[in-house]
């Protein structure tokens, strides 16, 4: 339904905060994402705690990449600190060159955990609009973006619903939608797909190439799940653990588009998640 | 399912009315001063408050209840937020809030009575500070509850500030504030009835407190009825308001007992 609205999304139409910077400039090698030698400690002195010690990796425009590693690796640490909730203690995270330094315009978030990222007090279509209030859009345009966003997750139906009366599965949606109701640039996921039954993460996992596809969007997303990592991504950066710090990037050479059933039978399906198995489980 | 709904419908309604049915019966022939017929205080309840005395004191004593407790509202609200958000605020307020909050509201009426004076002013001045701390507070403990979550979420939306505190905190908060809104509504109760009595002539707590004082008992059991009456009232106004405001919290709490 939404692959027929695809080629005339606008993508490009948030006034950005951080397009005036005078350093900026965005050669055809600059990648959309760029994460160099980021690292994260709380506290100070003795207290100190290192989360992420050195993590160096990029993400180019349109491609899926999965950050894969232990739980408890700080994942969701470098996420804060790409979605600018958290500041860097060293080194430096960039979108086209510009540091990231609060949360940039052209991102948006996908939380793990859904139960506690929508607004209760507000129904699915409400909820979609929240984000979009200070973007002060024509109301035809609001409507049109939350039509065609519930419709990508296939909730047209639910938009008059409150976020508590609907399955884990289809919360997570919700989340989604008002992601793509946003449309950002890049969308940053956070174990998105932790929390519901099987079934609903292998439609999730689709949708979630769909919404590359159709919305031409760069995607990272955060997972402890290798098969899923193999699946989705074009890269995968394999994290150790304490501190976090990349093992290896792997380079995912499945054929495009990729189908739960034919995809992960095929051999090399197989021994990618192998080689991603044996660098976690590798002892550091 | 609905047998069930109906009888405690029945049993709930039935039981205030077979209480009434036993004191208007072993109350009949009382001679006892101090408790007379039911009879005699509901002919007394009607000759005094509807309507003598409807206009002059019952209204009076409500607009009191009423102006005040939404002094206190919007007061205490807006306080709870000054108070979770600006720290500069919460180090000035907090010690504050513990001392007070310890003090039973009834014992500052004498106070109030002494730095303003007897008028509707005070009154409605004594009933507003008092019921504010219960929703500050409240405020106060909703706003830092709020998931860390959702503070996230509106700031990676990039929500405004005042976005963030209307749309966000306000209804995330919301629950916590009514349960304050809720004890305030009672203290608001308890000390426009104190404030009529220590220092008025006028209102239902003082026409109550004046009759007690002339041997009028039958008058003075009409005051207290009247008091039940409006309390229970003013309760049932109160949880319709919560239920339509709260609607979303009764749903989720509801559908989450559920699974």
């Amino acid at each position: 339904m939404s692959a027929r609205q695809a080629p005339t999304l606008p993508i490009r139409n948030r006034k950005s905060t951080m397009a005036q910077q005078p350093e900026t400039r965005i050669s055809a090698t600059t990648p959309r994402l760029d994460v160099a030698h980021l690292a994260k400690t709380y506290g100070s002195g003795e207290k100190s705690h290192t989360v992420i010690e050195d993590l160096t990796f990029t993400v180019d425009a349109g491609e899926v990449v999965c950050i894969v590693g232990p739980s408890g690796v700080g994942k969701t640490t470098l996420l804060k600190c790409l979605a600018g909730l958290h500041p860097a203690s060293s080194g430096r995270a960039s979108i086209d060159g510009r540091t990231i330094s609060g949360p940039p315009p052209e991102m948006a978030l996908v939380f793990q955990d859904y139960n506690r990222s929508l607004m209760p007090w507000l129904t699915v279509r409400k909820n979609l609009i929240l984000p979009l209030r200070h973007l002060k859009l024509p109301a035809a345009e609001l409507k049109e973006r939350c039509d065609s966003a519930l419709a990508a997750v296939g909730l047209s139906h639910a938009d008059n619903q409150y976020p508590w009366q609907l399955s884990g599965g289809m919360q997570q949606r919700v989340a989604i939608a008002r992601a793509l109701a946003y449309r950002p640039e890049i969308l940053i996921m956070d174990e998105p797909f932790a929390s519901v039954d099987a079934q609903t993460r292998f439609d999730l996992e689709d949708l979630c190439l769909k919404i590359r596809k159709d919305f031409n969007m760069t995607i990272l997303v955060v997972t402890h799940d290798i098969d899923e990592a193999v699946y989705l991504a074009d890269r995968v950066v394999v994290l150790g653990s304490r501190p976090a710090r990349v093992l290896k990037v792997v380079d995912v050479d499945l054929p495009a588009p990729r189908d739960q059933i034919t995809t992960r039978s095929l051999p090399d399906f197989a021994r990618q998640r192998t080689e991603v198995l044996s660098l976690i489980k590798r002892p550091a | 399912m609905r047998n069930v709904k109906i009888r405690n419908w029945v049993i709930g309604a039935g039981t205030p009315v077979l209480l009434l049915a036993a004191w208007w019966f072993l109350s009949a022939n009382s001679t006892d001063p101090f408790f007379p017929p039911l009879q005699t205080i509901l002919v007394r309840f009607q000759e005094l408050w509807l309507f003598e005395h409807f206009q002059s004191d019952v209204l009076l004593s409500l607009g009191n209840l009423f102006v005040g407790f939404a002094i206190a509202a919007v007061a205490g609200i807006g306080l709870g937020f000054a108070t979770a958000l600006l720290p500069p605020v919460r180090w000035m307020i907090d010690p504050l809030i513990h001392f007070l909050r310890g003090i039973p509201p009834v014992a500052l009426v004498p106070i109030f009575i002494s730095l303003i004076g007897f008028g509707t002013q005070m009154r409605v001045t004594s009933i507003a500070l008092a019921a504010l701390f219960p929703t500050m507070i409240a405020t106060v403990d909703g706003i830092r509850s709020v998931s860390n979550d959702l503070m996230d979420v509106a700031r990676v939306y990039r929500l405004s500030r005042k976005e963030r505190v209307l749309n966000v905190l306000l209804p995330a908060a919301m629950p916590q504030i009514f349960s304050g809104l809720q004890v305030s509504l009672q203290v608001a109760f308890i000390v426009m009835i104190a404030s009529e009595m220590l220092g008025s002539s006028q209102g239902i707590g003082a026409m109550t407190l004046l009759a007690q004082q002339s041997f009028m008992t039958a008058d003075m059991w009409a005051g207290i009825l009247l008091l039940g009456v409006i309390g229970f009232l003013v309760n049932i106004l109160f949880s319709l308001l919560k239920r339509k405001v709260l609607s979303w919290y009764i749903g989720s709490r509801r559908m989450a007992r559920a699974a």
